[in-house]
């Protein structure tokens, strides 16, 4: 089944001058695997379309059953420079939550929200 | 050696005081340390500072924070570590010290930490900026401000010499709170394991309420009980540097294996080499643990030794901004805003706008995840237009309020606006990095007493 990212991951972002890092972190170990197969650096930067412009890297912390991306050139030149409303970009990490990804049936008891 | 319980007292400069009262009072701790510098923290104080030299140059709520602590802490015997000294620890040491006064309090050690502004050296330094790989001499006629990031040796020094309070500038978020732990356990600064680990649990409490719920609540998947009234979080730490994450009972928020992983991956970029003054943290390693309800055990968080250079962070003038917003609602909100953006980038091209950057967002449809937004979702019903440009003079960035003041009259039928009494243009202070050998950077301690 195809489901939004938002019910087998969460998120957060952070920023370190015109770099954002969106951690990505499984809700269950079972979903780790999916995450790593499927939210690879180029479909992450593609989901972003143009609101990514440098490189993203993808970082994995197996033990955390997290995914760390880390998106250069993502914040507009950085807190103090940035046009964008929302200038340390704290809500960028919520886009992906719309990502959509395949979860076998069996797991769909530990599917949250929805 | 018993468990050292350290809590933290702020997570920036803005941020909430209750919670640090509630932990010198409530938290039974050892040490309680503050954190409340951002990136443009201290160049934003000098501009200040330039504008208005009765400035002091220290945390603007350094009177709020001590007047709220300092019973609880006196009372426990606390120690108290904090960067909110600023540009100016020695001002902020002798502010604190008449505080103590003020409560009563006689023969408490004050140490003020200095040497982390090295504007002067900065401005001579032959390496490269980080982000764009340009050499530092390019930006040196702008410079306002930089600073180095301190580790945690002065602040050690400090406390073997007596300190209560530790008042520093510049220091990297997590030494903050690895200091006390080097200091009680005798750890050694070439001990990268045991630093690793206290490293990694500052990096932990340094963002305050983020480890304890804060920063963390998304309604029906990630649910934060008593969001109103959130904790500010406590380490109890064992000498081998494993830890468990806690918080004051009776309080909001929450400490889990969710929230503590997403705080430690914030800000983070490989997670097996997060480097910081004192050593070269490994995340990949953790192991967490819930031992109870609001009880998360960190262990096993590893570490490497530390890079020969210091991070400095410079900031620059770099120009300006103005913005400004204004209104559509009703049937045909979109069609209206998009025809006013039409007609504003038309104007700001007979106006001859000379910007290094432009933005002209639709709130509520794609200002905040610009391309990346849907672009099939309903029509919204209502839309704030908001524009910001970036300039080299403040006469070019005062062009968007001009403009936009021109639509009251002259613009898209039903336009509401706000009154422009607010500001519509700032000072852009970049931030640029590089890095500087350490030894280049020699630290002082000045001490007071109250």
């Amino acid at each position: 089944m195809r489901v939004k990212l938002e019910r087998v991951a969460h998120v957060r972002s952070g920023d370190k001058g015109n770099t954002s890092n969106i951690a990505v972190m499984a809700y269950h170990d079972e979903f780790y695997p999916l995450l790593k197969q499927q939210l690879t650096a180029e479909r992450f930067k593609e989901f972003y379309r143009g609101a990514i412009k440098g490189a993203v890297t993808r970082y994995e912390a197996d033990n955390l059953a997290a995914l760390n991306f880390v998106a250069e050139g993502a914040l507009g030149g950085g807190v103090s420079r940035s046009l964008s409303l929302d200038n340390y970009g704290k809500a960028l990490s919520a886009a992906i939550l719309g990502f959509e990804i395949e979860v076998p049936e069996q797991y769909g008891n530990l599917l949250r929200g929805g | 050696m018993p468990t050292l319980r350290i809590g933290a007292g702020s997570a920036w400069w803005g941020d909430r005081i209750e919670p640090a009262r509630q932990n010198a009072e409530h938290g039974n701790l050892d040490y309680l340390c503050f954190e409340t510098m951002a990136e443009a923290t201290v160049s934003a104080a000098q501009v200040r500072k330039r504008r208005d030299p009765s400035f002091p140059g220290y945390d603007t709520y350094l009177d709020d924070r001590m007047r709220a602590v300092l019973p609880g802490c006196l009372k426990r015997d606390t120690r108290i570590i904090t960067n909110q000294g600023w540009i100016n620890p020695d001002g902020a040491a002798l502010r604190i010290v008449e505080h103590l006064r003020e409560h009563g309090a006689k023969g408490k050690k004050v140490a003020a930490v200095s040497g982390s502004l090295i504007t002067e050296l900065a401005r001579h330094l032959d390496g490269t900026i980080l982000e764009n790989g340009a050499p530092v001499s390019s930006i040196a006629g702008d410079l306002i401000s930089a600073e180095a990031y301190l580790g945690a040796e002065p602040i050690v020094e400090a406390l073997k010499a007596g300190a209560d309070i530790v008042v520093t500038g510049r220091v990297a978020d997590p030494s903050l709170f690895l200091a006390p732990l080097m200091f009680e356990f005798g750890w050694a600064a070439s001990d990268h394991v045991r630093l690793g680990q206290g490293s990694g649990l500052g990096h932990l409490l340094e963002c305050g309420a983020q480890v304890t719920g804060g920063y963390f609540a998304d309604p029906g998947f990630k649910d934060v009980p008593a969001p109103w009234d959130l904790a500010f979080p406590i380490a109890e730490v064992e000498p081998d540097g494993s830890a468990v994450i806690t918080k004051v009972a009776g309080t909001g928020g929450a400490v889990n294996r969710m929230t503590v992983t997403e705080q430690m991956l914030y800000e983070v970029h490989d997670p097996a080499n997060y480097i910081t003054p004192d050593v070269v943290v490994d995340f990949t390693t953790a192991v967490l643990e819930q031992v109870a309800p609001d009880r998360l055990r960190v262990s096993r968080i590893g570490g490497k030794s530390r890079t020969p250079t210091l991070k400095v962070s410079m900031g620059c003038m770099e120009g300006f901004i103005g913005e400004d917003m204004f209104f559509y609602a009703g049937p045909g909100a979109l069609r209206r805003a998009q025809l006013a953006k039409r007609i504003l980038e038309e104007r700001f091209r007979i106006v001859n706008l000379v910007a290094d950057d432009l933005r002209i967002d639709f709130l509520g449809v794609n200002a905040i995840h610009g391309d990346a937004s849907p672009v099939d979702g309903p029509e919204p019903y209502e839309i704030a237009v908001r524009v910001a440009a970036r300039t080299k003079s403040r006469e070019e960035a005062a062009k968007v309020g001009r403009e936009i003041d021109g639509m009251a009259v002259s613009g898209v039928g039903m336009t509401g606006k706000r009154v422009p009494h607010q500001e519509r243009t700032r000072e852009i202070i970049g931030v640029w990095s590089t890095l500087v050998p350490r030894e280049r950077v020699p630290h002082s301690i000045v001490w007071y007493e109250s």
